[in-house]
């Protein structure tokens, strides 16, 4: 009798985890990303030489770090479903994938917006751009390859082998700016050395990285808690949550 | 504050438009995303509630059947 309990036990106790945690990410999240983006947009000093147009580096890099953090993350979570065979790790996969998807999209739209007038091209087909587009199609395609499957156990299988396969792309976006003449520049943050950037613009950046860590997190918890009472809806525990909620 | 005037704010000295862009597509994008988490929610539950009276509806239809046949 256990066994066959323990399963839809472990999917509410999940539930009721991201419950708890949600509220702390949500202030958190949006107390830190607004202290960010604003101290970034109007106290941060200008650059002396791209003047105020570096400021978009405070929403494009946080969403690119976070782009391939999320892959890294969702992959992890495939990996833990194929191999152990644990199902929430699928729901935690698939939640994730949207919000990559969503980062990715924001990294390259941001880069474009920066391109245009530093480079003077809003695209350029270069190795680190294309590669990053690439991600954004593997997000996609982990997305609707677990759409296009009615059994959500099947789906998590087939989308999880390609969330695993996909992770070759990111060393080589991480590399890309090292092994090919791009026209993105190197590594600035992220690398062995100090940071190649005085603290009044770091410090802004930082927090805006960490603010858009705990957003994404915020909602990676609220999508988690769509898998499991998609997965769970005919449970008693869902219709007593269901009621509990329509009656407050 | 770094600017002198809100409209040196708002022109980003020449590069408003790239700058104001990226922030708006990154706030629309957080915005929305985040919205379909909560309505998706919403819906969910209303779906479980709708599920369970449906299901209710059912039995209820089969236990009718049931006393019909036993008269």
């Amino acid at each position: 009798m256990w066994r066959w309990l323990h399963p839809y036990a472990k999917n509410q106790a999940t539930y009721e985890l991201c419950r708890k945690l949600l509220p702390w990410f949500n202030i958190l999240g949006l107390g830190t990303l607004l202290v960010g983006t604003i101290w970034g947009l109007a106290f941060a000093p200008a650059d002396y030489q791209q003047s105020e147009a570096f400021r978009i580096i405070y929403v494009h890099v946080p969403s690119a770090v976070l782009s391939k953090s999320l892959y890294s993350a969702m992959a992890i979570a495939a990996f833990i479903g194929l191999v152990w065979q644990v199902k929430t790790s699928f729901l935690a996969m698939i939640a994730l994938a949207p919000i990559g998807a969503m980062v990715t999209f924001v990294s390259l739209v941001t880069g474009a917006a920066w391109g245009k007038p530093m480079w003077g091209t809003w695209w350029e087909w270069d190795a680190r751009l294309t590669s990053q587009l690439i991600l954004l199609f593997l997000f996609l395609g982990v997305i609707s390859l677990y759409k296009s499957f009615e059994d959500k156990q099947q789906a998590g299988k087939a989308a999880g082998v390609m969330a695993v396969v996909g992770v070759i792309n990111l060393p080589i976006i991480h590399y890309s700016v090292e092994w090919w003449n791009t026209l993105h520049q190197g590594a600035t943050i992220l690398k062995l050395a100090k940071p190649s950037m005085p603290m009044e613009m770091l410090t802004p950046l930082l927090l805006s990285i960490l603010g858009w860590g705990l957003v994404c997190g915020a909602i990676f918890l609220a999508r988690l808690q769509n898998e499991i009472l998609h997965r769970d809806l005919k449970r008693p525990w869902v219709v007593q949550l269901a009621s509990s909620q329509d009656r407050t | 504050m770094h600017f002198e005037s809100m409209n040196a704010f708002w022109s980003m000295d020449g590069y408003g438009l790239y700058v104001w862009l990226s922030f708006a597509a990154s706030g629309l994008s957080i915005g929305l995303l985040w919205f379909d988490s909560i309505a998706t929610k919403t819906s969910l539950l209303k779906q479980a509630l709708v599920e369970q009276a449906r299901q209710a509806r059912i039995a209820a239809a089969k236990g009718d059947t049931l006393t019909e046949r036993e008269i």
